[in-house]
């Protein structure tokens, strides 16, 4: 029996071709998944491993970073890493160096005043000269190191980018007014989030602390240790000799490590997305497959029966079925290993060396697993999809060897397929009803999988009336072809529905993300244009605080009728930590909506809160409670809530007067005066957004290149470029899944052709010309793909609505929007997808020699 | 001058010096050789011969389904040979009607429209007085919204007929009408033609073995190793048996 499965896959070679594409793209993609990441996750950990290979053991202070990177949060327990401690642990005998490091952001600005590389990544550090006055770790590749607050080294990378030469005047801001400073030196870095984009500016360790943290202090304390030494033993050591405090300690090998599970997780997390979308493409498959099996079948009835008759049980015509679908699975898969290793490969050279991302490159990681993986992933697809075909073809009865068999044996009725799918489409839809009735999220995602399940199973019922859709335009337009092309499209419900499905699925998907990202879109617009009505907002490109002066400078610019603060402060109520937003009291009304619901939102200028209807509801919190509070400096305060506001606003949370709490910002031993960083300033301008007001706004910032001044266009537009971009992404990765299904078109079409040769042949002897047999075939294909089009623009549209009330919650004003432009672009690809699908088909169709197809058996 | 003439006008097709050669060098079959043969106008003709004898061949390079290796092949008054594929397949639209041994109709179009399918595909309107009277000489009435499926196979084979006489083409073309039927259908398909040559003043060619079938016709002509060997006007069955005989014993002889 299994020599029957090897000379039928040989002998069909060309029909199976589509199936064999089908699965190899799928598993394509998921081996080559699996050797990017992998070999991207093991070229990161080597690069990982050099960083950490100077450092036995490393302290950091968890207070520094937040200083920097947070908002003004610490736990103020007053330990430090002071210079002190720094010298304790170099005095270590196990010690050979101990080197103080400061970290922070610090952008570079271009020749033009624009930021050099992103902004998350600009890195600030001071330069630690060793005892030949060279720092190891920023090797110079040409000048000196710094010395002084007015001088600085940059990395070659950014002097690069910059154009910058020694000697040169840089400027260099961290969160205030841009400082001009003197280029000393380039030096070389390996450090990863500079060659992934960032930039690097070193300072001299004592300007370095007075620009982050405060003199003599440091982030974090990297230890190297004599030769000999136990790196665990030195750590005792060095935990021995910090001062009580929350410092975190660790030994190189354990941050390396840390860091690896971080580049693995990451890895892992970039993988698990992909390989959903490579899963997407292989359920497609599934529908191909299992279509091609059939069709096998149903054309080998005769000889299937034939085998039965001279004495072949059920079972062993069900496993040379199977058998085929193994033979096919494998021989797919492993085509599909190389090929996903290919891509792989490829993908790592274009992102190492022709597009600047800066990730490291590492040789070409195939781990077994992946192997494994690949070839069982396309095998058990293939094998599941044959199934059922298999089963059938088992139930031949011996005698259909004897009968003419003119036709594929007559199609098992619908009822039981409609009557189940017709279930499921009510179940679905009526969990939709009662999910949006009740805004139950889960019942909503339910039923929109469930009413997706339905329809699926609906189709070859649903073929009819939505084909029927196109008819009159294709007679109108095409006379007998169009006629017979309908009839043939509606002659296998079946067929036809399982190849509209395997398009329907992408179209479904790349619909659905299409409709909510024109609706998040919508509301956005609608809730700035709504919401705020601020001309200008100025805030850091990295998200971290904005020096307090920023916003002094910008109250005090011509043209500026009115501006707030939004500064962000965490205080105690009891056990728990709220975060209040302060903002100017006068002035926030002209730059945001607030209706208060209860109370009054004047409130605020009584030096009392208000609250978001939605905070206040989740907090059980209501007009008139008072809070008691502790400010980060320790002292105690009193806060009542005066107005509860409206939903749709602009602010969201506790809002606070900031003349109230800014003064308690900070922590306890902090200079006077001194207030935490904003997280933005909002500006509203005496003449609407000019031009020369943003010029006048980042001159008032001192031209730091890290901060940014966006009008509401601005906004609007990043929100819009990042859901494009997003969107961009995923219709690049379901195009995989559409490649599938037009593969499953071409399949179903060529097979149709091959079982219609007799007709093909008696319409061409009666007198239909080439042409006409081409557009019969064509047309069918075309209404295939429409039917797959219109039920996946269907149901995209119900799933995005679905989603909606699922986003509804975190982004109020969200309603269902259907671009209509390109809903019918999707339709017209769909249609445009038939089109080529039956173009290899249809040729042969047409080329069919009239004889040999009538005589056809 | 006027008597050929005349015979041009009087042929519904004919054939001059036809040869077809499949094949070369040792596997060069020669299947007609110099065959020239004329099919006159609402005359029910016969192609017979034993197997592998051309009469197949003859046919189909008459009706343009083949090309002639040599001589010419005319429908009405057109020359086939030379002609495109585009003419060929017009000329079997509008001026040849086809009956095939399988019945060949679509399963996805009725009685109704299998019949009309070919003045569909040309766009031409339908006869409707001729349509009624082939469908009642064929006695379908009652089942020309019937499927194929649904109709038994002599009920099938007689939609096959009325499809190659509804667009009244200059002649029909009939490929062993009768081979995948029993007797009885048989005999109703081929008095059917008759009745088409007599009744409805048709031209019918028909290759068949069978000398029952044979004897239906007005004239019967032999081919024998691709040559035309003999021809019997008012053929009877046993006349037709008579002269097969003949080749049996002259091919068991030689």
């Amino acid at each position: 029996m299994y020599r029957t499965a090897l000379r039928n896959v040989l002998a069909h070679k060309a029909r199976l071709l589509m199936t064999i594409l089908a699965v190899l793209l799928g598993t394509a993609f998921v081996a080559g998944t699996l050797v990017f990441t992998d070999t991207l996750g093991s070229a990161l950990k080597s690069q990982n491993a050099k960083s950490y290979t100077d450092i036995a053991v490393t302290v950091s202070d968890p207070d520094s970073a937040r200083s920097i990177y947070g908002s003004g949060s610490t736990s103020s327990d007053g330990a430090a890493l002071t210079e002190d401690v720094r010298r304790r642990i170099a005095a270590l005998p196990g010690t050979a160096d101990a080197r103080g490091v400061v970290s922070g952001f610090a952008g570079i600005a271009d020749q033009h005043g624009k930021l050099i590389g992103d902004g998350f990544s600009t890195t600030g550090t001071n330069y630690v000269p060793g005892p030949d006055g060279k720092d190891a770790r920023y090797p110079l590749v040409e000048g000196r190191g710094p010395s002084g607050p007015g001088e600085v080294v940059l990395d070659s990378r950014t002097a690069g980018k910059g154009g910058f030469k020694v000697g040169d005047t840089v400027r260099v801001a961290v969160n205030g007014p841009v400082m001009q400073l003197k280029l000393t030196g380039i030096v070389h870095t390996n450090d990863p989030r500079v060659s992934a984009g960032g930039s690097l500016a070193a300072f001299d360790t004592a300007t370095a602390q007075s620009l982050y943290l405060s003199p003599g202090r440091f982030s974090q304390v990297d230890v190297k240790s004599r030769p000999g030494t136990d790196d665990n033993a030195l750590l005792t050591q060095v935990k021995a000799t910090l001062p009580g405090g929350d410092f975190g300690a660790e030994t190189g090998r354990q941050l390396a490590d840390e860091q690896d599970r971080m580049i693995a997780e990451a890895t892992k997390g970039m993988s698990q997305v992909l390989l959903a979308f490579a899963g997407i493409s292989l359920f497609v498959g599934i529908f191909i497959i299992a279509n091609t099996f059939t069709m096998l079948v149903a054309q080998r009835t005769k000889e299937l029966a034939l085998l039965r008759a001279v004495g072949a049980s059920r079972k062993q015509i069900t496993r040379s079925v199977l058998a085929e679908a193994v033979l096919i699975g494998g021989i797919a898969s492993a085509a599909g290993l190389l090929a996903g290793t290919g891509i792989a490969a490829g993908l790592q050279w274009l992102m190492t060396s022709v597009m600047d991302t800066g990730l490291p490159d590492g040789p070409l990681v195939i781990a077994p697993a992946t192997v494994l993986t690949a070839v069982a992933t396309g095998v058990l697809v293939t094998v599941a999809a044959a199934w059922l075909p298999a089963r059938r073809a088992s139930r031949i009865s011996p005698v259909a060897a004897m009968s003419s068999g003119d036709q594929p044996a007559t199609q098992k009725s619908l009822l039981l397929r409609n009557s189940v799918g017709g279930v499921l489409a009510l179940l679905g839809l009526g969990a939709l009803a009662a999910g949006s009735a009740s805004k139950s999220s889960g019942l909503l995602a339910a039923g929109a999988a469930v009413v997706l399940l339905g329809i699926f199973v609906l189709t070859p019922l649903l073929s009819r009336p939505l084909i029927g859709l196109f008819t009159p335009l294709l007679r109108r337009l095409y006379g007998t072809p169009g006629k017979l092309a309908r009839e043939n499209a509606l002659r296998n419900p079946r067929r036809t529905a399982a190849t509209a499905s395997a398009l329907t699925i992408g179209v479904t998907l790349i619909t659905g993300l299409t409709v909510i990202g024109a609706s998040v879109n919508q509301a956005v617009d609608k809730a700035s244009a709504t919401d705020v009505s601020a001309d200008y907002t100025v805030a850091m490109a990295n998200f971290s605080p904005l020096a307090p002066e920023v916003a002094t400078q910008i109250a005090k610019t011509p043209g500026v009728t009115a501006s707030s603060v939004e500064r962000t402060v965490s205080v105690k109520v009891g056990d728990d930590t709220r975060w209040l937003t302060g903002v100017n009291a006068d002035s926030i009304g002209s730059l945001v909506t607030l209706t208060a619901r209860e109370g009054s939102v004047d409130a605020l200028k009584q030096g009392q809160l208000l609250v978001s209807q939605d905070y206040a509801a989740r907090e059980g919190m209501k007009l008139g409670d008072t809070l008691a509070v502790t400010y980060p400096d320790g002292s105690a305060g009193r806060l009542t809530v005066g107005g509860v506001l409206a939903k749709d606003g602009g602010t969201t949370g506790l809002i606070a007067p900031d003349a109230l709490i800014a003064p308690h910002s900070k922590p306890a031993g902090s200079p006077a005066g001194a207030t935490a960083g904003l997280d933005k300033v909002l500006v509203k301008a005496a003449n609407g957004p000019t031009g020369q007001l943003r010029q006048a706004l980042t001159d008032a910032t001192g031209g730091n290149p890290l901060i940014t001044v966006k009008d509401q266009q601005d906004i609007r537009d990043e929100s819009r470029q990042m859901i494009t971009a997003v969107l961009n992404i995923m219709y690049g990765l379901l195009g995989m899944s559409v490649v599938v299904a037009v593969l499953g078109v071409v399949n179903t079409m060529a097979m149709s052709v091959f079982e219609r040769r007799r007709e093909i042949g008696m319409l061409r002897a009666i007198g239909l010309d080439r042409r006409g047999v081409r557009q019969t075939v064509r047309l069918e294909s075309l209404l295939i793909s429409l039917l797959g089009g219109v039920l996946g623009i269907g149901l995209g549209i119900l799933i995005a609505w679905a989603a909606g009330g699922l986003m509804r919650s975190s982004l109020p004003g969200l309603t269902l929007v259907v671009p209509p432009l390109q809903v019918l672009g999707f339709l017209f690809g769909a249609a445009l997808i038939g089109l080529l699908a039956a173009l290899w088909p249809a040729r042969r169709a047409a080329r069919l020699d009239i004889l040999d197809s009538i005589k056809a058996a | 001058m006027s008597i050929t003439a005349t015979a041009v006008h009087a042929a519904a097709a004919g054939a001059t010096g036809l040869s077809k050669v499949y094949g070369e060098g040792e596997t060069r079959v020669v299947a007609l050789d110099q065959v020239s043969v004329e099919f006159r106008r609402g005359e029910f003709t016969a192609i017979m011969g034993p197997s592998g004898s051309g009469k197949s061949t003859l046919m189909h390079c008459m009706a343009g389904l083949d090309t002639a290796t040599a001589g010419s092949t005319r429908i009405g008054g057109t020359e086939l040979v030379g002609l495109a594929d585009k003419a060929l397949t017009r000329l079997r639209r509008d001026h040849i009607g086809f009956v095939f041994q399988a019945f060949n109709l679509l399963p996805t179009l009725n009685a109704l429209e299998n019949i009309t399918l070919p003045m569909d595909i040309a766009g031409r309107k339908v006869d409707q007085a001729w349509l009624d009277r082939v469908v009642d000489t064929v006695g379908l009435s009652g089942r020309l919204t019937h499927r194929p499926s649904q109709l038994s196979g002599g009920q099938q084979q007689r939609v096959a007929c009325a499809r190659a006489l509804a667009g009244k083409p200059d002649i029909v073309f009939a490929d062993e009408p009768t081979g995948n039927l029993d007797s009885r259908s048989g005999g109703e398909i081929l008095s059917f033609l008759r009745n088409s040559v007599r009744e409805l003043g048709q031209t019918v060619v028909m290759v068949t073995h069978d000398p029952v079938a044979a004897s239906y016709a007005d004239r019967v002509i032999f081919l024998a190793d691709g040559r035309l060997v003999d021809e019997l006007t008012m053929p009877t069955a046993d006349s037709v048996l008579d002269r097969m005989r003949r080749f049996d014993a002259k091919g068991r002889t030689s």
